[in-house]
């Protein structure tokens, strides 16, 4: 080939690349595996991460199980190595998938249009607000305390360089605290408080992050009351089977990963932002539509392609170029999978599980925000430092709840624990046994934690461990 | 005979017309009672949602469809056949480095310890996790020659995103985030839309006879308020900035940062780096140079690489190396941009990318890129005399033409596109760069041998006569496909976005 | 098509028909033609205030975007919705399918247009490039 160039050799095709900046030798990476050593290698990455561990995490990212199907599908070469649908004669089959995932999405969360997906929640919310801004052509944003912390701060990183007029580029909104009427759920007070003609949207999250679902219908109220618009996040989209779609919503995002995507250690994850149809204009990233060929058969395009980066450059509606294309493919088949009844009976044994794990488990604390509505997940108030008790629940391989304080320094040692459908009863009698346990040694060496009285009340869970093993 | 059957119509040689199956949407063949689905036996009492939701209760969950399992395979089974993918035939794309993607990626990325590894397991019970993290982090800083880096951006255009983001933070922390970002004419159009996003104006700068960039009319460009030079090198033309370190000094000078768009790092990995010739902070697609798959558009990875005078602005969280040897998440960086992605980033990706760096090592990574770079120099070679060459300045990875010779005879190149579907090829890309009027853009990485690359060149040659002999084929390209070209313009008038059930 | 005298025309491509201290405001054969199927037009509002040489909406076709720069200062009096259903009006002939109807503030600044005979020249030295 060097020949048919008329290269003598290969270096003459990089001789445009100055001397100086050339690598000379090796670069200082791994040497050259063998296929059995890249698998070995990872087999021990994966050895050192939780394995045989009953978990109790959510927040955000949700143990659902993943129909062996999913994977059978996505591993097919013509959709998992094609790209972007842009020539549509030979791409029918990503973009026909993409159609149903919009509809499907639509159908769940009550809005007109979604859209081919964005890269995940967290970012899906800013996109959103921007959105929000277009429309209604103000800037400011008032944000829930309840929607996930990691979704706010990207919130935070997205605003932090836009000029305001309010000079707040998003004002945060607090929730009733334990035993109020709006425990757990926003201050919708305060919220009739921060919302004024400069506000261009309300974004809250339902279920929230401490899984409690909002009253959506007055939260919108309020937003359009001012002529806000009221954005509505939504992390875990398994609770959409049970729990009223946020219909009073101007635009709702979701994270999509509950739909039979792996944890995978935070990604890739599959945002989605839907819309009511009259802001179809200012929605950011890929949009699917039906058409016709020359024929009159039926077929689909990427299209109002003129809102994007590509076209737009500088004044696109978003910088965005991919969407998650695959990622949205896993989450169609499994909505295609579980389908209308599916989708319900699957939430109704999320509801049934944490219902069950929220009592038998807050028999032993206090189960904080108990008497507002929620989906999958509660948050549990104890005496103890999360710290210690989830450690000595490490060593009965039970992953615990969420540590709050990190967020929510007001809420002390309080925890976010998560049941769904793959939470057996056996594993959350366990743990509430464990956690009864745990507080009576703490409750006995409580007056005064000496160092003996720690030894003893550790020797104590030895024994208790020990009889564990022989029942 | 007459003079019109006469005429050429090429000879398709790697494809052969076949059949396809006809299938409609889901929902159309729903029927109410199919299921694909049986759940484990409910272990704890069941619930009543109307009595633990009350009126927040759904009752209808719309028209999701019904169908059984053997359906739903075959369902997406069809629609998967009508779709070109790498597993096919070459895909030249350019500037999307559509290369193969090694099924081991895949596998390991499934691992049950690796996939079921939740973001916020205790740092103790994720050593694995972040072992891998770290061991990328440190592969690729030395690929790029820089000195810290973040994973976290979700794609390219968002690390663009991060990149621009320490940019001005590091202009901040000195008084003044300053006002504009240099983009050459021929950059992507993510590059003005970042740059916008990060609240600063865009001064569009002309691209010089070859291409490239004129220095002497960018020092005179550069001032205390430019922020950045985004450049994206190998140029979108596939040209090398041999100039690059006057470049960097040029901004240098004056504060403003060199921030490189490693979209076309196929054609520098272990034979250059950004880090030697002066930049400052650049992003890598790991979904283009290593080789983690495209997926139909999508999940990417953009991590961002950056010299050391920008890395107390990185997101939140880093990972760091304890005195105790185990792997930790910091939080604590006062300095920091914040978070642009919720957790760390799109980690199956970077198992993905990871696993390609090890099977190839330094040697590998080097044999690629002069693969890709031997392969794009063999198809300029062999259809330069047919396609006009705008710029004749050495090509590394990819190589562009323009379809100045074919639009005589009425043929653009979106239609020598399509044509090039019939004779079983994706199309490169069309119309890009602008500064290329009528601009082909030929890409065909590493990963095509000899004999495919041969095929490829056949058939562009086939068209070139076409055009010249009978341009109508070409331009009512493609035949073979299920559907001829779509009306887009109707799409785009009248958008039908979804699926009604009494349409 | 023939470019109607009574009009005056800018180089943005936008055509502009006085009648006293009201203009009716659209988009040129010619630009049309280069863009060609339009898809979509951003309209300003009522109300609002335009500048002469400033950006007041948008036409798009399937793959590209135009800005609309105002002819003349003034406020917008009417503005064509029939082309948010319809904005194959403006392919079918654009010297008829208005888009916005302005109040002048200042009358004078017409005189600085091109006259149809200018515009037609321009236009077509355009395109021979």
């Amino acid at each position: 080939m060097l020949r048919d160039i008329g290269a003598s050799s290969i270096d003459d095709l990089f001789a445009i690349i100055p001397e100086e900046y050339r690598v000379k030798g090796d670069l200082a990476i791994p040497r050259q595996m063998g296929e059995s050593e890249i698998v070995d290698h990872f087999k021990a990455a994966a050895a050192k991460n939780a394995n045989g561990y009953a978990s109790f995490l959510g927040a955000g990212v949700y143990r659902h199980y993943r129909p062996v199907i999913i994977d059978t599908i996505v591993q097919r070469g013509e959709f998992l190595t094609s790209y972007t649908p842009y020539q549509a004669e030979i791409t029918q089959g990503t973009l026909q998938a993409i159609f149903e995932f919009q509809t499907m999405i639509c159908e769940l969360t009550g809005m007109d249009i979604a859209n081919a997906s964005m890269y995940d929640g967290s970012t899906a919310a800013p996109e959103a607000v921007m959105m929000a801004m277009r429309v209604t052509g103000r800037d400011g944003v008032v944000v829930a305390r309840t929607v996930h912390p990691e979704y706010r701060e990207v919130m935070h990183t997205y605003a932090q360089h836009r000029e305001v007029s309010s000079g707040v580029a998003a004002v945060e909104v607090g929730y009733g605290p334990d035993g109020s009427p709006h425990a757990g759920r926003v201050d919708l007070a305060a919220l009739e408080a921060a919302v004024t003609d400069e506000t261009a949207c309300v974004l809250v999250q339902s279920p929230n992050f401490f899984g409690v679902i909002e009253d959506v219908a007055a939260i919108a109220e309020i937003a359009h009351k001012k002529g806000a618009l009221l954005v509505v996040a939504v992390a875990e989209a398994v609770s959409l089977g049970i729990v009223r779609p946020p219909v009073e919503a101007d635009v709702v995002i979701m994270e999509a990963q509950s739909f039979g995507v792996a944890p995978s250690f935070g990604g890739p994850f599959c945002g989605v932002i839907a819309a009511k149809e009259k802001y179809v204009r200012q929605m950011p990233g890929r949009l699917v539509g039906q058409t016709t060929d020359k024929q009159g058969r039926r077929g689909f395009v990427l299209t109002l392609s003129t809102r994007e980066q590509h076209i737009r450059r500088e004044k696109a509606t978003s910088n965005i170029c991919t969407n998650q294309a695959l990622v949205a493919l896993m989450a169609t088949v499994f909505m295609t999978v579980y389908g209308k009844e599916g989708i319900k009976e699957l939430a109704l044994h999320n509801l049934a599980k944490a219902d069950y794990a929220a009592k038998t488990l807050g028999a032993h604390g206090t189960l904080l925000f108990g008497r507002s509505p929620r989906f999958n997940e509660f948050v549990l108030q104890t005496e103890e430092a999360p710290e210690w008790m989830n450690a000595r629940l490490l060593e009965q391989k039970i992953i615990g709840g969420v540590a709050l304080k990190r967020w929510y320094p007001e809420l002390g040692n309080a925890t976010l624990w998560c049941a769904t459908e793959l939470t057996t009863r056996e594993q959350i009698d366990a743990a509430a046994g464990w956690w009864r346990r745990l507080r009576r040694l703490l409750w006995c060496g409580r007056k005064e934690i000496s160092p003996q009285r720690t030894r003893r009340a550790q020797r104590t869970l030895e024994w208790a461990q020990e009889d564990r093993k022989m029942e | 005979m007459t003079a019109e059957t006469e005429k050429f119509v090429g000879t398709t040689r790697k494809v052969t017309a076949h059949l396809t199956q006809n299938e409609g949407l889901s929902f159309e063949k729903s029927a109410p009672g199919k299921k694909a689905y049986r759940l484990a036996e409910l272990d704890v009492p069941a619930v009543d949602a109307a009595s633990l939701l009350g009126d927040l209760a759904r009752e209808d969950t719309g028209t999701l469809p019904e169908l059984s399992e053997i359906e739903i395979i075959r369902h997406f089974t069809r629609l998967s056949t009508w779709n070109y993918a790498i597993d096919l035939g070459m895909y030249p794309l350019g500037s999307c480095t559509m290369k193969y993607n090694p099924r081991v990626n895949e596998f390991v990325s499934r691992l049950e310890g690796i996939a079921e590894a939740h973001p916020y397991q205790p740092e103790e019970l994720s050593q694995g996790s972040l072992g891998i993290l770290r061991l990328l982090q440190k592969c690729l800083l030395e690929i790029t020659g820089m000195e810290a880096i973040t994973l976290q951006p979700a794609a390219g255009a968002h690390g663009e995103f991060t990149g621009i983001l320490l940019a001005r933070a590091y202009h901040q922390a000195k008084g003044n985030p300053r006002k504009d970002v240099i983009i050459p004419d021929s950059a992507h159009g993510t590059n003005p839309a970042t740059a916008a996003i990060c609240g600063y104006e865009v001064i569009n700068f002309k691209s010089n006879a070859r291409g490239g960039i004129d220095v002497e009319a960018l020092a005179a460009a550069v001032n205390e308020e430019t922020a950045a030079l985004m450049l994206t090198n190998p140029s979108t033309i596939g040209v090398f900035e041999n100039e690059i370190h006057k470049i960097a000094d040029i901004l240098h000078a004056k504060g403003a940062l060199l921030y490189m768009d490693g979209a076309n790092m196929n054609a520098l990995c272990g034979k250059t780096r950004p880090g030697d010739f002066g930049v400052d902070v650049m992003h890598l697609n790991l979904h283009k140079t290593f080789s983690t798959p495209h997926g139909g558009g999508g999940p990417g990875s953009g991590p961002v690489a950056c010299k050391k005078i920008l890395e107390p602005f990185l997101p939140v969280p880093v990972v760091e190396e304890g005195k105790d040897g185990m792997l930790h998440l910091n939080y604590d960086r006062p300095q920091t941009v914040g978070r642009v992605r919720a957790f760390y980033g799109n980690f199956g990706m970077f198992v993905r990318a990871l696993a390609y760096i090890l099977a190839n090592g330094p040697d590998g990574l080097r044999q690629t890129t002069e693969d890709a770079v031997l392969n794009a120099n063999y198809i300029r070679k062999k259809l330069e005399d047919l396609y006009e060459l705008p710029y004749t300045t050495p090509s590394m990875h990819e190589v562009v033409f323009s379809d100045r010779r074919q639009l005589r005879n009425g043929v653009r190149t979106g239609d020598i596109a399509k044509r090039l579907i019939d004779y079983g090829f994706h199309p490169y890309t069309v119309s890009f760069p602008l500064i290329v009027p009528g601009a082909l853009m030929i890409e065909p990485t590493e990963s095509e041998s000899r004999e495919e690359l041969d095929l490829f060149v056949d058939a562009m040659r086939q068209i070139a006569r076409e055009v010249e002999e009978n341009p109508e084929v070409v331009l009512e390209a493609p035949h073979s496909t299920r559907v001829s070209r779509l009306d887009e313009t109707t799409a785009a008038r009248k958008p039908v976005l979804r699926w009604r059930s009494r349409q | 098509m023939a470019y109607p005298t009574n009009y005056r025309y800018t180089r943005e491509h936008e055509w502009i028909d006085v009648s006293g201290k009201t203009a009716t405001v659209g988009i040129t054969d010619h630009a049309q033609d280069s863009l060609g199927d339009i898809v979509f037009v951003e309209l300003p509002k009522v109300g609002d205030k335009v500048e002469k040489g400033k950006v007041f909406g948008s036409v798009e076709s399937v793959k590209a975007v135009s800005d609309l720069y105002s002819p003349a200062t003034g406020t917008v009096t009417a503005i064509n919705e029939e082309l948010t259903t319809a904005p194959e009006k403006i392919n079918a002939d654009a010297h008829a399918a208005w888009i916005m109807k302005i109040e002048l503030s200042d009358p004078k600044e017409i005189d600085s247009l091109l006259t149809a005979a200018d515009y037609e020249a321009y236009a077509k030295e355009e395109t021979g490039h």
